[in-house]
This record gives structure tokens, sequence and C-alpha cells, in this order.
């Protein structure tokens, strides 16, 4: 369990990142802080990881006092895995996986045998593990980030925007594995995005976050997008625009086809409503 | 045409001497082209760390390169205490040299580094140190490489003036050609260190591929699957 009390964050040249913030992260579970650019995310997530310390209020690990905890120790216990990868260009697919392992004094033959059950756990050909990052592609080099923040099998992995940088397919489908990942590893998994559909696909409990890490709302995706707590919200989901209110209009052949608030086709409905046309949820 | 055969004759007949000065011109150079490495690294690391100094530093040892070498090789002993001839002597001297060449392209190198892998690396758990070993250096490399690629061929070249002071080394072969108006022992003196400075300059490559070969692949960045599976 990861415990935010009323942190604030200045940086010393006098901006404030994050106000007033508290929040508990329950374990075994994935939280995904969302909000737009500049609102304080990354500096969040890594107070949790002490890359960035709090000028005021506490982190928690399990009741634990972060202040007191050595960084460099903390990290290695800790998986972090960002937008651009951050590979290690100079060392081996393989090698970059083996990275926290290897700091902890674990064998090279032990982190190796490790890495390579870690590429196929994320779905990576073993032919790659002898290539150099800069001999993949966005998708595969963000795929061996994953594998690298598990490596030393910790119990935090925090994820700073890591399908950002890859197109649209490529995102969901790295998604879809991760979702299938955390059913296998059960991390506490603090994720970090401004995209809405990444949120509701990927949070167990979804944080929504003004500028200065002031909380819209926190929920799970039923909550937030049945019962935004604000305009803020609201409109961070969509519903203006009418993204989120659904509606099925039958199809000439038969079937219904769902449309959104502005009548834009989003999809089909595999089991259409008996007996009325009243859409619901 | 006629003189080329006589130079080349030359040459031949004294190939156990060109050899033996070779030897000494590698063993005054070889020292002060690591030297200038080894030192130049943390002084460029320190002066990008002390960023309001860092230009006053950089600039401060490029300027070094601007005083005149025969001076300081007279100079020297007195500070260092040793004789003019001392091989001592001659490697502080051109180490100087070395590092005047060499800091600029190893800050430059350091501060080159992309600063979200240092982040990355730092997330993952490395301390600061082992992070500029393990993960600065290496990624400066191909900058201090080039830098050192400069030393190399500087250092080799500025060995001979030493032999004005009667230090032995390549720059022999000129001061007696001149002393004995001996044409063919200028020429070759001359062609030997060219010779010697290309072969280092050489050998600094293929250790750079060695030593760096992910600096050979990062261009053929899209090559297909089952490219690199060299193990
Ligand atoms: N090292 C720093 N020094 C000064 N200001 C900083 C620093 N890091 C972040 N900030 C500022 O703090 C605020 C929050 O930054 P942060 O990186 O946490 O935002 P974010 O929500 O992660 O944004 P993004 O989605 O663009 O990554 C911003 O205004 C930013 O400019
Ligand atoms: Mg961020």
């Amino acid at each position: 369990m990861i415990e935010f009390r009323h942190v604030a964050k200045t940086y010393p040249d006098g901006t404030t990142a994050v106000e007033d913030f508290s929040l508990t992260v329950p374990s075994h579970t994935a939280t995904v802080l969302l909000g737009s650019s500049g609102c304080g995310k990354t500096t969040l997530l890594r107070m949790v990881n002490r890359m960035v310390d709090p000028s005021s209020g506490q982190v928690l690990i399990d009741d634990e006092d972060l202040a007191s905890v050595p960084p460099v120790a903390l990290r290695r216990r800790i998986g972090y895995v960002m937008q651009n990868s951050g590979l290690l260009p100079h060392r081996r697919v393989i090698d970059n996986i083996a990275t926290v392992p290897r700091l902890n004094g674990v064998s090279k033959r032990e982190a190796h045998s490790r890495a390579h059950e870690l590429m196929e756990l994320v779905g990576l050909d073993a032919a790659l593990a002898s290539r150099y990052p800069g001999q993949l592609s966005g998708g595969q080099q963000q795929r061996v980030g994953v594998a690298r923040g598990l490596a030393s099998d910790p119990n935090i992995l925090l994820m700073d925007e890591p399908f950002g940088a890859v197109d649209p397919l490529v995102r969901m489908e790295l998604q879809r594995e991760l979702r299938r990942i955390q059913t296998e590893v059960e991390k506490t998994i603090m994720f970090v995005t401004h995209d809405i559909d990444e949120a509701l696909a990927l949070g167990d409990q979804i944080v929504v976050l003004k500028t200065g890490g002031e909380v819209a709302q926190v929920g799970t995706a039923q909550e937030i997008v049945e019962a935004p707590a604000d305009d803020f919200v609201a409109q961070f989901l969509g519903v203006d625009s009418g993204r989120r209110s659904l509606q099925t209009v039958p199809r000439p052949g038969g079937g219904h086809t769902v449309v959104d608030g502005g009548g834009r086709p989003v999809g089909v409905l595999e089991d259409p409503p008996e007996g009325s046309s009243e859409p619901r949820g | 045409m006629v003189e080329i055969l006589d130079w080349v004759r030359w040459g031949l007949n004294h190939s156990d001497r060109v050899l033996m000065l070779t030897f000494e011109h590698l063993r005054l150079s070889l020292p002060a082209i690591l030297a200038s490495l080894l030192v130049s690294v943390p002084i460029a690391a320190a002066a990008n760390r002390l960023r309001p100094l860092r230009e006053v530093i950089v600039s401060g040892t490029g300027l070094l390169y601007a005083m005149p070498s025969l001076p300081l090789f007279i100079v020297l002993p007195i500070i260092l205490g040793t004789g003019v001839r001392d091989m001592i002597n001659v490697v502080v001297a051109l180490t100087l040299f070395g590092i005047s060449l060499m800091v600029r392209s190893a800050a430059d190198g350091l501060a080159a580094v992309p600063e979200h892998i240092r982040l990355s690396a730092t997330a993952q758990g490395f301390s600061p140190w082992r992070r500029f070993i393990g993960v600065d250096l290496p990624l400066a490399g191909p900058a201090m490489l080039a830098g050192l690629r400069v030393v190399s061929v500087s250092t080799i070249s500025l060995v001979s003036v030493s032999a004005v002071l009667g230090v032995q080394s390549l720059g022999s072969l000129f001061t007696d050609g001149f002393q004995r108006s001996i044409v063919a022992s200028i020429v070759i003196g001359i062609l030997a260190t060219a010779l010697l400075a290309l072969l280092m300059d050489l050998l600094l490559v293929l250790l750079g591929r060695l030593l760096m070969p992910w600096t050979q692949t990062a261009r053929t960045s899209a090559g297909p699957v089952g490219r690199g599976r060299g193990r």
C-alpha cells in the first residue's frame, strides 16, 4: 500500500507542482493518475521512488515513511517505466532487462535467465535479446522497458506515460498486454497518463487531477463515467462533446449501430436490447 | 626520382636506428596520450558539475595549447625538478597539451548524454558514481574518442620538438639531418612520424569499434528481425 499524506512540492525555481495531495493506493491493483500536461503527475509518481522529495507531507509504503529510506536501495525495489523507454543505448536488450538484478548483485547467468523469462512474459521474440535498443521499434522498446521494470520482481511498478510515444494500434495492444501481465503478476501499479481511454482501460482506481495536483475525483472507471464529480471531470471525459452518451440506432439490415451524442458511429451492438431500443448505462 | 631512391636506400640502411627511434617516440607519446585522457575526464566532469565555472575551466584549459612548446620543455624541469632531457619532463609537457585538447571533448561528450537516459538510470537504482562509470562515460565515449584521436596526432607530432633538446625520438632524424645536411634523414623522419600518427589513429578507431559495438549498429536501426543475433 502506498500512501500520500498531504504532500506538496515546490521546485527550487519557485514552481509549485503539487499543493496538497492525499491518496491511498491499494496493493496489487492498478491506480491511474489522469490529468492534463503539467498538473503534477510525474512529480507525484517520482515521490514514490524518491526521485523527487516532497517539500512537505509524507509518502509511505506499507506504513514506512520514505523520508528515512535510502533512495538508491528504494529504487532498486521499485520498477520504473517511462515514456521514451529510457533504455541504455549501449547495452543489449538482455542486459537492459537484467540491469536491476545486476545492480542488486545477482549473478550474470541468473539475471540473464530471468531476463529471458521476462522477454517471454512481455511478448518479445527471444531473437531480440542480443540487439541494441536502437535496433528495436518503439513498441518493442516499451516492452523491454516493462520487462526491465519487472526484472527484480518489485512489489511496486511505476509507469509514467509508458505508451505515450507509440501509435494508437500498438498502444492498445500494449494496454491489453499490460492487463494480461497484471493478472499474472498482480503488482501495485501506479500509472500516469493524460489519455482518458487509457485510464478507463487500465485503472482499478482512477484519480483525476487538476493543476497543482488537486484531486478532482477518485473512483473506478464505472463510477467516473456514470457520475463525473464536476464539470472538470465531465469535460475530461468528453461528456460535453457527447462522447460518452451513446445511443443505439437500428440498422436497415437488422441489429443496431451505436452512435455517440454527436451522431458519430462508435461501434455495433452485438446483443440488441430486447423489446425497446432504450439503451442502459 | 633518383632522390626518392636515395632516401629509400638511406632508410633501409638505417632501419635499425629508425625502428629504435620509433620505439622511443612511442615510449614518450603513449603515456602522454593516456595521461591526457585520464586527467581530462575528471576535470571535464567537475567542470560540468560546477555550472557557472564550466566555460572558464573548459576554455582555460583550451588556452594551454597556445603555450609555445619549446620554452615549456625548458621551463618545466625547473618546476618539476627533473632534467631537461628527462622522459618525465617531456611526457608532462605533452600531457599538458593533450589536456588542453581533451577537456572540451570530454566535457561536451559528458554534457550531451541525454537527460532522460540519466534519469532513467537513476530511477533503476544506479548510484551517482555507478551511473557515471556505467552510463555517462560509455555514452560520452564516441565524443571522447574523437577528441582522443586529435590528441594522438598532436602528441605524436609534438614529440619531435623535444629532439632539439637532445631527447631521442623520430624528431632526432630531423635534427641530425639538419646538422649533417642529410636530406634523406629529414625526409624519412617526416614520413615515419606521419606513418606513426596514421597507425595510431587506425588503432584508436579499431579500439573504439571493439569497446563501443553499439555505435556500429545504431545506424541500421530498422533492420529486419534476425539481424544482430550474433550469439
Ligand atoms: N525539475 C523541475 N523544476 C522546476 N519545475 C518543474 C520541475 N519538474 C516539473 N516542474 C513543473 O512542475 C509542474 C508539474 O510538472 P510534472 O512534470 O509533474 O507534470 P506532469 O503532469 O507530469 O506533466 P506531463 O503530462 O506534461 O508530463 C509543471 O508546471 C512543471 O513545469
Ligand atoms: Mg509527466
